[in-house]
């Protein structure tokens, strides 16, 4: 059964309509891209799905969104749960203003997350590592180590899986501030991953970035699609076509065709998505 | 075409002399006032003047002790008051109210900031002053009402819109996408203010709050009504206070009668003038270098 | 998790906690001087000045104090403005260089941050040299000098607000500096002036301790320059403190008046400010 399920999500913010009517499941463990012009509703479709929605003045929102059969929507549901399994990278980056390593370290702290947490947070990572090689080197006393340690073996582990540990293990206590932008993208992409999020919300993560810095994420979210389920909005199309598997198409914020990469480009159904994928309107 | 160029000319030559004139009189004061406390300076030495805890004009003494005492306690009676409740509301206004709600706020905030001080002065006496008087005498003391505790609670409502205001809008400037990744990640709102936006905009908040510092330390009317006018140093917050701006209010009628009267008070205006302007000073530069214009 | 919502839920009560308490001093002042106010106003108090001796004449009204209250306000803000607006277009960039701009608005915060009492002593100190005694003329330089940072500054931000595109465009066409000042300038910010201009007039009048040695008091209306003058708050302050009941009404109706010119202030500059924000181009 898909993880995430929209079913007849409609958004207005104030009298604007943004998204109308917009039904599609999101497959599990794949990477789902969200494509289409700017202002179709790409991003309210995208930050509906953790209620990050609700932080707008005038917004009104219709519909369900199931994450593991649960409607986020509910009234009694537990926003600080949800967004802690729902992680998300905005645009730009936007570091917090505290060092790099307290950056990685506020989620796992405000979440309140125990030493014992921790430890057994790190071993399943080792054990079901991405990619081998890229997490430090396995130590015997692990158990025995007091709380601090284990942050900074956290923090440690999560840089190394967002490709930024080489580069600032020396200077951890510096300002965010201080990194590149894509040094800073990876650092979110690092501290959303620290809270153990079952799915990644990407809001156009690499339109802010450089050719370098751009390769590196998508290079990650190719590897860690096979831990999370990713949903990417992204208004590139080579970038859909580099990394989706599944594709969501939005005009005007309704939903217009929806389907698996493959067959989504080769054999589009709708007159629209035929138009936009061969370049007709961006 | 030369009537225009002159016309140009003529005009910005007296925008030059309007900016000489600004500059000027801003110096003009200063030095007026250092000019007219002279004569005191050369004749007494300032830790006796600063120090001294006798104010006995008559006798040429000068202490100003009691009066410096009095303007800090009451000072910082007021921020002490001001200061948490100004946070909180400001981090109401900025965090969770809509913006209708803040929109409808601000307005009524500034118009607590317009009422003039001697109708704060008239409230201090009518309603506060009753009320520290039955406070006191519950707990013991033989207050009158007139008293520290009096001046700095009027003070503390007085300098509310200055923070609450400058404090709202620093924070208001901290980007959404800053509280949206804080949230993102499973922050309570609680959570993104404490740990991130007020992080961000902290150096903002401490010029407010010495802003209203410096609007507290130069009230005159409002503290000098309620505040009992007595020259001691306070041991209790419901003992009678004098504070600096009070003194000089009081006796100015007197100040020609004594030699060195007028001096005396001359340099408390300039005291006066000196820690205001710098705290002033430091606040708005500190404003300004974080790109508002508060 | 249940400490974290304990912890939020616990903290807004203080923050409603703080705001009601403000909300409730700003009601008692309010309530406080119009019940006390409305009991003493009526139309004799309006029109009749005090007779019969200083403090301990029984009879009359303020109208010595609302006179001569619009007197100094309206002669001080007359000067002011007369100041103030060359002031805040000469550090604007076309006339100032950037160092003598800075310097400039120093200088207004400095004379901005001057508490009231020390522009009294100040105006005291001239006026002995001059060999002028406390009268309306005092009263109006004081007043001047006091108002003009608040009103140099407020029109300085509306200034600097306009669009450098629409001076460009004035530029363009081959106009002067000073005629562009006029046409475009002056035109885009006269809603701002208009607010700087009531808001310092409610500070002037609502301004006691510069008045103190420099206006005087009386208990007529003033028909010179050279006469002493009443004030509203002063005549609030000095006859407070009287225990004759008919002086301390007099007190209570000068608090009433005052502050209901303060209100109406508000209210109309930001009314007149938005009538005539028509003109102005975003």
């Amino acid at each position: 059964m898909p993880h995430i399920s929209v079913r007849n999500m409609s958004v207005a913010y104030g009298d604007r309509e943004a998204l109308r009517n917009v039904t599609v499941d999101i497959p599990d463990g794949q990477i789902t891209a969200i494509i289409g012009p700017s202002g179709c509703g790409k991003t309210t479709l995208l930050k509906s799905l953790n209620r990050l929605i609700d932080l707008y003045d005038i917004v009104t929102v219709e519909g369900q969104v199931l994450i593991d059969g649960v409607n986020i929507y509910d009234p009694h549901v537990d926003m600080l749960a949800l967004r802690k399994k729902v992680g998300f990278l905005s645009q730009r980056p936007y570091p917090l203003p505290m060092s790099i390593f307290d950056n990685i370290a506020f989620g796992p702290r405000i979440h309140r997350m125990e030493p014992e947490q921790i430890a057994r947070q790190i071993s399943e990572l080792e054990a079901h590592a991405p990619v081998d090689g890229l997490l430090p080197p396995q130590e015997s006393q692990r158990e025995e180590q007091g709380e601090e340690d284990q942050m900074a073996r956290l923090v440690e582990c999560y840089l190394r899986l967002a490709v930024l540990w080489d580069e600032v293990r020396d200077r951890l206590r510096a300002p965010a501030s201080s990194l590149s932008i894509g040094q800073q993208q990876r650092l979110a992409l690092a501290r959303a991953l620290a809270v153990e999020p079952e799915v990644i919300l990407a809001d156009e993560p690499t339109s802010a970035l450089d050719p370098i810095s751009s390769r590196l994420i998508e290079k990650q979210f190719k590897l860690l699609k096979r831990k999370y389920t990713i949903v990417l909005v992204t208004h590139i199309l080579r970038q859909a076509r580099r990394l989706a598997d599944y594709v969501v198409f939005l005009y005007l914020g309704e939903l217009v065709e929806h389907g698996p990469a493959e067959r989504f480009f080769s054999a589009p159904q709708d007159d629209r998505t035929r138009a936009y994928i061969s370049g007709e309107f961006s | 075409m030369i009537r225009r160029r002159t016309v140009d000319s003529i005009s910005a030559a007296l925008m030059r002399f309007a900016v000489i004139f600004a500059n000027a009189l801003a110096f003009l004061i200063g030095i007026v006032l250092v000019v007219k406390a002279c004569p005191i300076l050369a004749q007494k030495s300032p830790l006796q003047l600063l120090f001294g805890s006798t104010w006995y004009p008559l006798r040429g003494q000068f202490g100003l002790l009691p009066f410096l005492v009095g303007t800090v306690a009451v000072t910082l009676v007021a921020m002490v008051l001001s200061i948490p409740v100004c946070l909180l509301s400001a981090i109401y206004l900025s965090e969770y109210a809509r913006q209708r709600v803040r929109s409808l706020v601000m307005p009524i905030v500034d118009v607590l900031a317009g009422i003039p001080s001697v109708v704060y002065g008239l409230w201090g006496v009518i309603v506060i002053v009753p009320l520290v008087r039955s406070v006191g005498q519950s707990l013991g003391s033989d207050t009158t009402g007139y008293s520290l505790l009096a001046g700095g609670l009027v003070l503390s409502v007085m300098v509310v819109p200055v923070i609450v205001s400058v404090s709202t809008e620093v924070m208001r400037a901290v980007p959404v996408e800053l509280r949206e990744s804080t949230i993102a990640l499973g922050a309570t709102r609680w959570e993104t203010a404490r740990y991130v936006v007020l992080r961000a905009a902290h150096r903002g908040i401490f010029a407010a709050i010495i802003l209203g510092f410096a609007r507290a330390f130069g009230e005159t009317l409002a503290v000098l009504m309620v505040v009992g006018n007595v020259a001691r140093i306070p041991v209790s917050v419901f003992d009678p206070v004098y504070p600096l701006p009070a003194l000089i209010a009081n006796k100015y009628g007197e100040m020609m009668s004594l030699p060195l009267y007028d001096s005396a008070l001359m340099l408390v205006a300039l005291i006066l003038l000196v820690v205001a302007a710098c705290f002033i000073v430091g606040a708005r530069l500190t404003l300004r270098r974080l790109g508002r214009t508060a | 998790m249940k400490w974290r919502r304990i912890e939020e839920a616990f903290v807004k009560a203080l923050m409603f906690a703080s705001m009601g308490l403000v909300a409730i001093c700003l009601t008692s002042i309010l309530l406080v001087i119009v019940i006390r106010g409305a009991g003493a106003l009526s139309f004799s108090m309006l029109v009749e000045t005090p007779k019969g001796g200083y403090y301990l004449g029984k009879s009359g009204g303020i109208a010595n104090a609302i006179v001569g209250s619009a007197y100094l306000a309206l002669g001080g803000t007359v000067l002011a403005f007369a100041l103030s607006l060359p002031i805040a277009f000469a550090v604007q960039q076309e006339y100032a260089g950037r160092r003598v701009a800075s310097f400039t608005r120093l200088a207004l915060d400095v004379l901005w941050g001057t508490p009231s009492i020390v522009y009294g002593a100040f105006g005291f100190v001239i006026m002995v040299w001059m060999g002028i005694r406390a009268c309306l003329l005092g009263g109006i330089l004081v007043l001047a000098l006091l108002m003009m940072p608040i009103m140099a500054r407020t029109f300085e931000e509306v200034i600097r607000m306009v669009p450098r595109e629409l001076k460009e465009a004035s530029y363009a066409m081959g106009a002067t500096r000073w005629e562009t000042t006029w046409a475009i300038v002056a035109r885009q910010a006269v809603p701002g002036i208009v607010t700087g201009v009531m808001l310092a007039f409610g500070r002037g009048i609502g301004d006691a301790a510069s008045l103190l040695f420099t206006a005087g008091y009386s208990d007529r209306i003033p028909h010179s320059l050279f006469d002493p003058v009443a004030s509203l708050p002063l005549a609030v302050f000095f006859q407070i403190g009287t225990p004759i009941p008919e002086v301390q009404q007099r007190a209570y109706a000068s608090a009433l008046v005052l502050l209901i010119i303060v209100l109406l202030i508000s209210l109309g500059s930001r009314f007149i400010g938005k009538r005539f924000a028509r003109f102005a181009i975003r």
